[in-house]
């Protein structure tokens, strides 16, 4: 039972750091980026280039494919995302899904289409007896460095002057700049943050999820659903919401199996109906 | 005006039909066409990629000349679309009127051909899909790869033999998957064995943990596993990781999920484990020692797995076939002249079943062990002559 609510955590906790990008940029930003699954799956291949061609250890790789995809998003935000921040909202999904097939196929053609495998270090592997629970080694480092990053994450956007010049930037742009702050340095920024987070998601989900070509339609789905569940006002809003459907996504398949791949989208159509601006959102002002 | 234009441009293309018509009959007395509609991109695209390397590899070796005709394998990649299939099948048969077609990487691939195949008599070899039904669909099918349930059978044969009273499966929630379960349940309980759950994940799932925690709380002597061959390397991880072995729990699958192509890259975690299947690549036989070893001389980084040895096999029926009937590329005779074939594949001995069409084989059991420093299917049981169990 332990167990069940530990792996849970753990899928839910790898969810919140996969999809918390997605938060920032759509919630602070106001733009939809559907495409955010293809820095996750370059964070998880940079991952497996990196320790099956040339042997580099994993603790390396996790900094690295957060490096690389921030740096990816950068670019990306620079040279194509920030000519549609003022178009409509169908114009980037349409744009941001059509990166995504450029991004698949791109993957396809280097990579080649078959699953990706790394192995993890050994001692990452094996798992242990605490308080009658089996604890997966590896789930257990998961949870421990996403916990980690939630804590300053929330502390960055809640507590820095760099967390209220960007709620400053995204309540009002204008009003923002007309104070001196660089409304689109800030973007930039927090892009590249929010791909360097997704990016090392997928490096740390690498072994848990697989890493194709397809990644990043597959997770699209659940990014969304998080973001549905969660609303896109905070931080622990999504937070929260991720582990709620980790857990019951790991419970409901562990316990009535037969149904069990349907629970958390029963839970999202719940939530819609009920509280269709997420469970955890503020009242909104605007 | 125009309506003349358009009565002169129907007239000038039905010309140049009738003139390009002209020219492929001709040709068509020499050259003799394969149409191998292979998986070469998506999440498919490695057991593509093995089916084509197979039966170029049987061609390097056995040349391009069969009763006087010269054969032309044209390679079509459907992307594992059933709708592609279809219409790729229609255009080699139509356009470039091929005496076989060949290939199928999944079953509802196989399915979207039969009507086709069945109207044109155009006789089409199976080089992989593997539920029953398939050859049941159209007279033009034959099949050189395997049966799930012609897999299943043995293992749970094998596994009531040592000692499994209870069993649990988890399955991928599609045919193969079903037909593999309910095979193996069938099986074992007619041996006195027990199955005492069947679980089905579904086919994009990207999370197994708790189906295995489930499979493991549950404490029974097995664990049957099947998912499509390119999943099997992300359960395998998570298999070890929830170290059912160390639970006491025999893990076993078919072969699909240490496909030879992978097996290297899952680790030695995958020690130990037992599955039942028809080919592995350390299959001892002077045969298989050549077409392994002229496989990875031709192809770098690959290891013919099951799907690479039936593209071979594939070559062998078609240029056989073409022997018997000297050359006549008539489909009804060409099927005919593939019953009951039997010939001596890498795999061991194989033939065709004259009533069904479908493939007689030795299936053997194999322990994954570390030979030479790489990861091999090491075969140490086997059961005779296997003839799919579902067939009537």
């Amino acid at each position: 039972m332990l167990t069940i609510l530990f792996d849970g955590v753990a899928y839910g906790m790898l969810l919140f750091v996969l999809s918390v990008g997605l938060c920032v940029t759509l919630g602070l930003m106001n733009f939809i980026n559907l495409a955010h699954g293809a820095f996750a799956m370059a964070g998880g291949y940079l991952t497996v280039v990196m320790m099956n061609w040339y042997g580099i250890s994993f603790y390396w790789c996790l900094p690295a494919a957060f490096i690389v995809s921030a740096v990816l998003g950068v670019f990306l935000e620079r040279t194509l995302y920030s000519r549609l921040y003022d178009k409509t909202h169908l114009d980037q999904v349409l744009f941001s899904i059509g990166l995504i097939f450029v991004a698949t196929a791109a993957v396809d053609y280097v990579m080649g289409a078959s699953q990706q495998i790394i192995n993890l270090p050994a001692h990452l592997n094996g798992r242990f007896e605490f308080l009658g629970a089996s604890i997966g080694v590896y789930r257990l480092f998961v949870i421990v460095i996403c916990g980690l990053l939630t804590v300053a994450l929330q502390f960055v956007i809640g507590r820095t002057r760099f967390g209220s010049r960007l709620r400053a930037s995204v309540d009002d742009g204008r009003v923002a700049r007309g104070l001196g702050i660089d409304v689109t340095f800030i973007f930039a920024l927090t892009f590249a943050f929010g791909s360097g987070l997704a990016g090392l998601g997928g490096a740390l989900g690498a072994s848990i999820l697989s890493m194709d070509p397809t990644f990043p339609l597959k997770y699209m789905i659940y990014f969304l659903i998080v973001i549905a569940v969660g609303g896109t006002t905070t931080i622990t809003g999504p937070f929260f919401a991720s582990i709620l459907l980790g857990v019951a996504d790991v419970a409901g398949k562990y316990f009535v199996p037969s149904i069990g791949g349907f629970i958390i989208y029963s839970i999202m159509v719940l939530v819609l109906i009920f509280k269709p601006e997420g469970l955890f959102a503020r009242s909104t002002k605007r | 005006m125009q309506r003349r234009t358009v009565v002169a441009g129907l007239a000038g293309s039905a010309f140049a039909a009738t003139f390009a018509g002209g020219i492929q009959i001709a040709a068509a007395q020499e050259v003799v066409k394969i149409g191998l509609i292979a998986t070469l991109t998506g999440p498919q695209a490695a057991s593509g990629r093995q089916k084509v390397a197979g039966a170029r590899l049987f061609m390097a070796q056995h040349g391009n000349k069969v009763a006087g005709k010269t054969i032309e394998l044209i390679v079509k990649d459907d992307t594992g679309v059933a709708d592609q299939t279809r219409r790729i099948a229609q255009e080699l048969i139509v356009n470039d009127k091929v005496a076989f077609l060949a290939g199928f990487s999944l079953t509802p691939l196989a399915l979207a051909v039969a009507p086709v195949i069945t109207q044109a008599k155009v006789p089409a070899i199976i080089m992989t899909a593997g539920t029953s039904v398939i050859t049941e669909r159209s007279p033009y099918f034959v099949r050189v790869s395997f049966t799930l349930p012609q897999q299943t059978v043995p293992l749970a044969e094998w596994a009531a033999k040592n000692g499994v009273k209870t069993a649990v499966s988890l399955v991928s929630d599609y045919g193969p998957g079903i037909d593999t379960q309910d095979a193996f349940k069938q099986r074992l309980e007619e041996r006195g064995g027990k199955v005492v759950e069947q679980i089905k994940a579904p086919l994009a799932n990207p999370e197994f943990a708790p189906f295995l925690q489930r499979a493991k709380d549950l404490k029974p002597d097995a664990l049957l596993l099947f998912v499509p061959a390119p999943t099997a390397g992300s359960l395998m991880r998570q298999v070890v990781d929830r170290d059912l072995a160390g639970a006491g729990i025999k893990v076993i699958g078919t072969g699909d999920i240490t496909d030879d192509d992978q097996l290297n890259s899952m680790g030695d975690a995958v020690i130990g484990l037992i599955t039942s299947h028809f080919y592995s690549a350390a299959h001892d036989s002077p045969l298989n020692k050549k077409f392994v070893a002229e496989f990875k001389q031709a192809n770098p980084n690959m290891r013919p797995n099951f799907i690479g040895v039936s593209g071979y096999d594939g070559m062998y029926a078609m240029y056989e076939a073409l022997k018997k009937t000297d050359g006549k590329t008539d489909g009804t005779a060409l099927v005919e002249a593939m019953k009951g074939m039997k010939w001596e594949s890498p795999r061991g001995m194989m033939s065709i079943d004259p009533a069904t069409r479908d493939v007689i084989q030795d299936v053997y059991i194999r322990k994954v062990e570390k030979k030479d420093g790489e990861l091999y299917n090491i075969e140490f049981d086997v059961v005779k002559d296997v003839k799919d169990p579902l067939h009537k």
